[in-house]
């Protein structure tokens, strides 16, 4: 391998994280508020959900899927769970098990309608992101879950040793999924579904059991944000977590999850995420109105995905 | 002499880290059909590509009847009267065979294109090539050499005088191959040029003019048919005289019987298919294209239900529902297509090496030791003599011949009885396949009975100890070793 190749190659794999820290080192001069531990902190807290999430796509679009319904998931989750955090009777461990049974099973779903039902899973999933924001709103009659206690809300707004709640778990979420994804059988398998199906086929994986666990994992991992999420806002809002898979999605693309299977880390999502976070901060910071925002991060999802896709070219 | 048709002067491309064409010299002539040989990885399907206008060469000129040209692109190509017929063809599925002769160049006026006159003008070409084919229907119906010569037309129909037509044989049956014949020679009298790149020798001595072997990325020669053999062919491919394309039979003694396939039958598909396997024993199943011989696999290993017949491993009847359970009773099957059904050209060599057997290098908790999965597929590489510059190298990037081999190694790991093995050897060049040869011996003479599938009667005859022959779903024939000639077995094949 000569120089020139080695260092396409060194880009396709590590260009976010090289991207990641410019934009950080040109925020950091460019503006005085930004590297300072409550702004950073900040950052980490806004993306967390987010990154949650975009950890439950990576593990869908490693198997060549996606969840469009995380974020009504996420408020059927939070909706639920809140009325197990009620000030006056509060059940911590039953919010928690609502909160994460109720993803699984919304995941349990998804997978059937994906796995057995051979549904296309944009298909299935849109299902039930309708399905499940429908059934949000319908458990609270449209009207949020107030009067949470501080057991409840400690996940979504608590901070231990000045490190928000949200930020711990997040951290504790991506150590899991990475060495499920990189050091066990089961990880494994989840690549070698979405890198080949027929191949994982031909060589005995149950390629139906696997794609059902991965999407009960992602309806899990919802299922944890909604509870986070209802914790952060301090109420269980049906109409919460909207656009929440697509920014998710987003983040995880940006990271170098491929759209088309077998290809992506759970770092790489999270970076992907906390960049998208650390970018709306540097230009809330720098006083761009949130029109120009989002245009500029549409512009940032594409522009990261040609520049993968231009690599990827050259390195074959 | 005449001026040629294409030339194609000192051409040179690099890639990063690789010298792929270096000063490569090649003339296609009006009237011939010009042969490229080469090894996979020699620098042919570069070549084309640079004729193509999918690369742009470094050094070097491409001159056009004497002319000059830079092509910049497949549709410069196209208007330069250069068509190339790919080897994974092109056709639109969903599309008719009208619409993929024409696509691009729809016939009609303004935006709404017009039918009738497309599908006339489809069969016209269709006519003039003698092709039987309704250029109403649906390309997904066709059969592979079908598709094809719906290129083929669409390059006629496009007044192509050059046409590069990489293996267009590699997964046609033989009349097929004479109906692509036919063309090529109607072609020929029409004086136009025809680069075609093949790995079979008895084809190449068939319509070659003239031969221009590649090696390294360099000309070794351009040779006129009549004063070459096969043999020379295969030494200057490869580099060093070949003692022989088939390893020595070692005549070890053959073990118990481990396999015993009795009456199987999947309706429309096979009927009544009864064969008998020992450990040690190449067998083979011959015949044509779409006789049924991947799908007896298929239903052997699980990956097709089977309507009836029983199948004993080892003296016990089993019951195979899967793929999984199949692996269960000690069967390995090394399929015919490597990138749609056996590798994950997405991983690197490790992962896909120890896909299969991942469970050995886990601890109870299913948490992979790398340190073992690591040992196990350096050794795989040494055994098997992958060449991959370290197991962390991703797939993609190695030649055919050594990804057929990571899926050998993949099986191997598994130690299975029986491997069935179909097509092990396509498209992949001759040193490559004498290695996988090798191992196929080496792997009988240890005790593993092989089952090989192959559509190459001289690999059948140079490997098997015997052979069974199907036609149309049935099994026509059975031949050892002493019976085997190709004759005999295209007349089995052919239900004669």
């Amino acid at each position: 391998m000569s120089k020139s190749s080695n260092s396409k190659e060194f880009i396709s794999r590590y260009g976010i994280y090289i991207i990641f820290l410019g934009i950080f080192i040109i925020l950091s001069i460019i503006n005085r508020t930004f590297f300072t531990a409550p702004n950073l902190i900040n950052i980490a807290k806004q993306a967390s959900t987010v990154a949650i999430i975009a950890i439950a796509q990576t593990l869908c679009l490693i198997t060549g899927g996606m969840d469009l319904s995380s974020g009504s998931i996420m408020a059927l989750a939070g909706v639920t769970s809140a009325t197990f955090g009620l000030a006056d009777h509060t059940n911590m461990p039953a919010a928690f098990v609502v909160a994460i049974g109720v993803g699984m099973l919304c995941g349990l779903v998804n997978g059937i309608m994906i796995a057995k039902g051979n549904i296309p899973a944009f298909i299935a999933t849109l299902g039930m992101q309708q399905m499940a924001r429908g059934m949000a709103l319908l458990f609270t009659n449209a009207t949020p879950v107030f009067g949470l206690s501080d057991t409840y809300t400690f996940l979504g707004s608590g901070k231990i040793a000045g490190i928000p709640m949200l930020v711990i778990v997040m951290i504790i979420v991506i150590i899991l999924a990475a060495f499920l994804l990189n050091r066990t059988k089961f990880g494994r398998h989840v690549y070698a579904v979405g890198g080949n199906e027929l191949s994982a086929h031909v060589s005995g994986i149950k390629v139906d059991r696997v794609k059902l666990q991965v999407y009960v994992m992602a309806g899990a991992l919802a299922g944890l944000g909604g509870l986070l999420l209802a914790g952060r806002i301090k109420s269980g809002t049906p109409t919460m977590g909207e656009g929440y898979e697509l920014d998710a999605i987003a983040g995880a693309v940006i990271g170098g999850v491929s759209t088309s299977g077998g290809i992506g880390t759970v770092y790489g999502a999270v970076v992907g995420s906390l960049l998208m976070a650390m970018i709306t901060n540097g230009l809330d910071l720098l006083n761009v109105s949130a029109y120009y925002q989002q245009i500029i991060k549409g512009m940032i999802i594409v522009l990261a995905v040609l520049l993968d896709v231009k690599t990827k070219k050259s390195t074959k | 002499m005449e001026q040629p048709l294409l030339e194609l002067k000192n051409i040179t491309k690099q890639f990063p880290g690789v010298v792929a064409l270096d000063h490569v010299q090649l003339d296609v002539r009006s009237g011939e059909v010009h042969v490229l040989m080469g090894e996979n990885g020699a620098g042919k399907s570069t070549l084309m590509k640079i004729v193509d206008g999918i690369y742009a060469p470094d050094e070097g000129e491409v001159l056009i009847r004497g002319e000059k040209t830079k092509i910049h692109s497949p549709l410069d190509a196209m208007k330069l009267g250069i068509a190339m017929i790919h080897q994974e063809l092109n056709t639109v599925l969903h599309m008719t065979v009208a619409e993929n002769i024409f696509l691009g160049r729809e016939i009609g006026k303004g935006f709404l294109f017009e039918k009738k006159e497309m599908n006339r003008a489809a069969a016209e070409v269709l006519e003039k090539l003698q092709i039987d084919l309704d250029p109403d229907r649906k390309v997904i119906s066709l059969s592979v050499a079908q598709r094809q010569m719906v290129e083929i037309a669409k390059a006629v129909s496009m007044n192509a005088q050059i046409i590069i037509m990489d293996e267009p044989t590699s997964a046609i049956s033989d009349k097929e191959v004479d109906t692509l014949f036919r063309v090529i020679e109607t072609f020929r009298k029409e004086g136009k040029g025809i680069i075609y790149i093949s790995h079979k020798m008895d084809e190449v001595f068939r319509i070659a003019d003239r031969i221009t072997v590649l090696r390294d990325g360099q000309t070794v020669g351009t040779y006129e048919k009549d004063e070459i053999t096969s043999e020379t062919l295969i030494a200057k491919m490869v580099g060093r005289e070949l003692k022989a394309i088939y390893p020595e039979p070692d005549d070890h003694p053959f073990g118990e019987e481990i396999l015993c396939v009795k009456g199987l039958t999947c309706k429309n598909v096979f009927h009544d298919v009864s064969f008998s396997l020992k450990r040690g024993e190449i067998l083979g199943i011959s015949g044509l294209m779409g006789a049924g011989r991947s799908e007896v696999a298929e239903a052997i290993f699980g990956m097709r239900q089977k309507d009836g017949g029983v199948i004993k491993v080892k003296d016990k009847e089993i019951k195979i529902r899967t793929p999984g359970d199949a692996i269960r009773s000690g069967i390995a099957f090394i399929t015919e297509d490597r990138a749609q059904t056996g590798l994950n050209l997405k991983t690197t060599v490790k992962k896909d090496i120890s896909t299969l057997t991942l469970g050995q290098y886990c601890n109870r908790l299913s948490v992979i030791d790398r340190e073992k999965e690591n040992q196990a597929a350096d050794e795989s590489i040494q055994r098997l003599r992958i060449k991959t510059p370290s197991s962390n190298q991703m797939v993609k990037n190695l030649s055919g011949g050594n990804q057929q081999k990571v899926i050998i190694a993949r099986w191997l790991l598994a130690d299975p009885d029986i491997l069935i093995m179909d097509e092990p050897t396509r498209g992949i060049d001759v040193g490559a396949k004498f290695e996988i040869y090798t191992i196929m011996r080496e792997l009988a003479a240890s005790g593993k009975a092989i089952l090989m599938i192959s559509s190459e009667l001289p690999e059948i005859i140079g490997m098997c100890d015997r052979t069974i022959v199907m036609h149309e779903g049935k099994v026509t024939g059975e031949l050892a070793r002493d019976e085997m000639t190709q004759e005999q077995i295209m007349k089995l094949a052919a239900g004669l």
